[in-house]
């Protein structure tokens, strides 16, 4: 077990814990935006940032949901500081997705009414965290999506830019882990649309042999058939009919 | 390059590292040597031989200045626009370049000779504005150097 203090309070957790989840297991409030348990940690949006005086003595800002607790940490969550920072954060934030009912949720939580940044058009919800690229490599295991350039050019994109992709199922684990909805999804009669920041994909679903039921996309079913290598008749019903 | 000639080199960059995907920009650099820049199909052949998902592998090519997807011209022409250099006209050097060649920045001739790139003070600043082509540095240069300067290659 590891003792630290976070804002004063004298707590102890495992080894291994980030800040992070120390703070969340004791009730102490650290705003996120990127940090999402199925995934690796990244640090992505820099708003779970906090103060830290290392037991020798060191202060330093880090995020805190990459920081993992060290003996004798003392941590402070809500300095003048680090508002000012994350209030800065969040303006950067409103001009690059001014769509984003998340992002302004945050911003209001933080006091902050308006940016002195020049908004961005075009799609503008992407923070490019890559929850939505990790996700699809580090659970599903497909990886069809990723990070592509740098800088003001950096985007979340398919290989090549292309519109469709080979690789992808459809599953819409990147939809479910984004954070501000840059990806959505939405299943009519037989057919998932999954957008993309950069394009659009469409799906046909698999209609259950007993109660009709469209349930998952196709190629979903074929992929999970494929990696566990159970026969696709096995999937004819859905889960609710195959009991 | 036909395809086929263009996997095999791959193949044998891939052995040269014995698939070893921790050293993947190495990789491809060394892939990038052999085949003069990162066609699409160089890119997915790296994926298949490696086992790394084409997703990574683009996003790597993409992110480093060093890689290219596109073609590029036997000449690699970098115009310093560091502070030194930007002081001392670099500007105008650049303009003219890019109207002798008839290409803009980051481009690459038709007939493939020159690719014209800029790069960030290449630590000869005294000598400003520097231009490099290939491994030749070009110090001094003027709207009125330029072409003399592209005459000597071909
Ligand atoms: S699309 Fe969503 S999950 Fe993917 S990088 Fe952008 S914000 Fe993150
Ligand atoms: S939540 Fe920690 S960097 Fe985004
Ligand atoms: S700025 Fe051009 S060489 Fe230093």
């Amino acid at each position: 077990m590891v003792k630290l203090t976070i804002n004063g309070r004298e707590i102890t957790v495992e080894e291994g814990t980030t800040i992070l989840h120390a703070a969340r297991e004791n009730n102490i409030y650290i705003p996120t935006l990127c940090e999402n348990e199925a995934v690796a940690p990244y640090g992505a949006c820099r708003l779970c940032l906090v103060e830290i005086t290392t037991a020798r003595g060191r202060e330093r800002l880090v995020t805190s949901c990459i920081y993992l607790v060290e003996e004798g940490l003392t941590v402070r969550t809500d300095t003048e500081r680090i508002g000012r920072i994350r209030r800065m954060l969040l303006e950067l934030l409103l001009a690059r997705c001014a769509d984003s009912e998340v992002i302004h949720d945050l911003a209001r939580q933080a006091s902050v009414t308006r940016t002195r940044f020049t908004k961005q058009t075009g799609n503008n919800k992407c923070i490019l965290c890559a929850n939505c690229a990790r996700t699809c490599e580090e659970v599903v295991g497909v990886a069809a999506i990723s990070l592509a350039r740098r800088g003001v050019d950096r985007e979340m994109t398919t290989p090549f830019n292309e519109d469709f992709s080979e690789v992808c199922i459809g599953c819409g684990s990147c939809a479910y882990s984004c954070p501000t909805s840059a990806i959505t999804l939405e299943d009519t009669d037989g057919t998932r649309v999954i957008n993309w920041p950069h394009n659009q994909m469409e799906f046909k679903m698999k209609a259950c042999s007993v109660c009709g039921k469209y349930w998952a996309p196709e190629k979903q079913v074929e992929y999970v058939a494929r990696t566990s290598g159970t026969p696709l008749s096995d999937y004819d019903a859905c889960p609710d009919c195959r009991e | 390059m036909e395809v086929k000639e263009l996997k095999e080199k791959v193949k044998q960059v891939l052995q040269k590292y014995q698939l070893d995907e921790s050293v993947l920009v190495d990789i491809l650099h060394d892939i990038q040597a052999e085949c003069g820049y990162l066609p699409k199909e160089v890119l997915e052949e790296t994926s298949r031989g490696l086992g790394v998902p084409l997703s990574r592998i683009y996003s790597v090519a993409t992110f480093f200045k060093a890689f290219s997807l596109e073609p590029r011209g036997r000449h690699l022409i970098h115009v310093c626009t560091g502070t030194a250099c930007h002081v001392r006209g670099t500007v105008k050097v650049l303009e003219k370049m890019e109207q002798a060649l008839g290409i803009k920045t980051g481009e690459t001739t038709s007939d493939l000779k020159f690719t014209l790139e800029t790069v960030n003070c290449v630590g000869a600043c005294a000598l400003g504005p520097m231009v490099i082509i290939g491994e030749n540095y070009h110090g001094e240069m003027t709207p009125e150097t330029v072409g003399p300067v592209l005459e000597n290659y071909n």
